[in-house]
């Protein structure tokens, strides 16, 4: 169980976050979903104790993040934006340290790199991994300890489809362990696909939470129903009775190419409440 | 105790791996016993070569070992994830220390080989003791430095000054009243003579308040700084 109520954090002038509140039931994906730059790294480093905070209050395994003891650092797996990476060293070495400092047996370590997929490259140095790679070692170096709450800072940003859903698969099959897992992402389809729970974060500020279809179930009105015609012209009309008319009568001059149905989505919830995209464009 | 030994055991893994670390160590030992068994002219003191270099290499080598080892850690996040993982940082920091003194101290065997066998346990303590201080003192470096470039400019600065000092000593006065006050020169006066007989007073008290002082300077830097 993740809580918060109130969080509040400022750098020298500058508000990055005020008056975070929320609650994570055990056994949770919870999503933290914004920009760039909305403070999603801060929130982690503040429920992992790593960074103090201005006002509010934290909880996590019933214990206070100010005051996080070694003990409850060991059920705590934190996975942050950069690489923390012995790069010299075989992934095998990389994850006997943590094996070694935490007390995990030997026999976990081939165990782990088999289940994020790296068996065949546990005696291969980490600066020859991909990037992907690189991160599936880091979920590796978080899955061995075996913890009750794992922290996941952009696990997916950067990687290739594939390995996104190589690294999705990872992370269900870690939630059916009965782990709570707190990840950042500005993805809305992995958000979406992934999450029980999503928080919308913007500048600081949560805009809306809730599960992905009950957030988008909300914001209905946005369903629209678009027409491509023949001449290739897009036609955008309400999802509503006034709507059949104006389709039969297209229907009837066989003017159409095809009809979608357009739901509103997690990303363009967030654009609406914010005007502004998840993701940036290039 | 556990933590320490798993710092020290993936030094001991990256040594063999880590081509710049292994270069420290083994360079000055090899250069050594290359001049002593190759340039000898005539009326050239006993062991000159072992002696000056001797004094450089604890100047030199543990304190920039020290620095590079916590610089890499810092810059690459590894120091961060350790340091989340509930290693405390004295532990760290042991660890660490503990790593380079001892391939300092192979290597100073690897030289000890030039000198005669009765001198060898004197000379194996002076430099044991002073490359504790090079370690604090490159631990202090080591934290300041934002970054690895940073961290070897600044290293190499205070070992140059550290361990050129006594050499530069030799050839000017004034020099060497400024080195007198640097515990390198003190080392390199005690090898010189190879008898604790060549550490007076003055320079027993010299070496010790260098020791505290690194310490010190250690601590301060470290609740200054932390190890982020
Ligand atoms: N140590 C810091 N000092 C000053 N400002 C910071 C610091 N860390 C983050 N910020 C600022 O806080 C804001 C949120 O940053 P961050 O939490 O990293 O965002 P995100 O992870 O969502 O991209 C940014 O505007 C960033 O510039
Ligand atoms: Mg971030």
């Amino acid at each position: 169980m993740i809580q918060c109520s109130g969080i509040t954090k400022s750098f020298t002038d500058k508000k990055v976050l005020s008056g975070i509140s929320f609650d994570i039931p055990d056994g949770q994906i919870f999503g933290l979903l914004g920009p760039s730059g909305a403070g999603k790294t801060t929130l982690i480093k503040i429920l992992t104790g790593q960074l103090s905070f201005d006002d509010g209050s934290a909880m996590i395994l019933q214990r206070n993040v100010r005051h996080l003891s070694g003990e409850d650092r060991k059920k705590i797996g934190i996975m942050m934006d950069q690489f923390g990476v012995y790069e010299r060293l075989s992934c095998y070495d990389n994850l006997k340290i943590y094996a070694e400092i935490y007390g995990v047996p030997k026999e976990r370590i081939m165990e782990t790199l088999k289940l994020v997929g790296l068996e065949d490259s546990a005696k291969k140095p980490a600066s020859s991994l991909s990037k992907g790679m690189l991160v599936r070692l880091q979920l590796a170096r978080v899955f061995m300890i075996s913890p009750d709450v794992i922290f996941l800072d952009e696990p997916t940003t950067g990687l290739d489809p594939v390995t996104q859903k190589q690294i999705h698969r990872i992370i269900m099959d870690k939630k059916k362990h009965g782990c709570t897992i707190f990840l950042t992402t500005h993805n809305m389809e992995e958000a979406a696909k992934l999450c029980d729970t999503v928080a919308l974060l913007n500048e600081g500020v949560i805009v809306d939470r809730g599960a992905p279809e009950e957030i988008c179930r909300r914001f209905n009105h946005q369903k629209k129903i678009v027409l491509h015609l023949k001449t290739g012209e897009d036609v955008e009309l309400p999802h509503s009775k006034e709507s059949a008319d104006k389709i039969r009568e297209l229907m009837e001059k066989e003017s159409i190419e095809t009809i979608h149905s357009s739901e509103p989505t997690l990303e363009t919830v967030f654009l609406e409440l914010t005007g502004r995209k998840l993701e940036e464009e290039d | 105790m556990n933590n320490i030994l798993v710092i020290f055991k993936k030094q001991i893994i990256d040594t063999f791996k880590n081509k710049s670390i292994l270069l420290q160590v083994i360079l000055y030992p090899v250069i050594t016993l290359v001049m002593e068994a190759l340039v000898r002219p005539e009326g050239m003191p006993a062991h000159y070569y072992t002696k000056m270099f001797s004094a450089m290499y604890v100047g030199m080598t543990p304190l920039i070992s020290m620095t590079s080892i916590i610089a890499e850690e810092k810059e690459k996040n590894t120091l961060r994830v350790l340091l989340m993982s509930n290693v405390k940082p004295w532990q760290y920091l042991t660890g660490i220390g503990a790593y380079v003194w001892v391939i300092f101290m192979f290597g100073t065997g690897v030289m000890a080989t030039a000198i005669e066998p009765a001198h060898i346990p004197f000379y194996l303590l002076i430099m044991g003791l002073s490359a504790i201080v090079s370690i604090a003192i490159g631990a202090c470096v080591g934290i300041n430095a934002k970054n690895q470039m940073s961290a070897t400019s600044q290293g190499s600065m205070v070992m140059l000054m550290l361990s050129f000092l006594p050499m530069l000593a030799m050839f000017n006065d004034g020099i060497a009243k400024v080195a007198n006050f640097v515990y390198t020169q003190h080392v390199r006066a005690m090898l010189d003579e190879m008898s604790f007989s060549a550490l007076k007073l003055d320079g027993a008290i010299i070496v010790a308040v260098n020791t505290i002082l690194a310490v010190a300077l250690f601590i301060a830097a470290y609740r200054k700084k932390g190890l982020e």
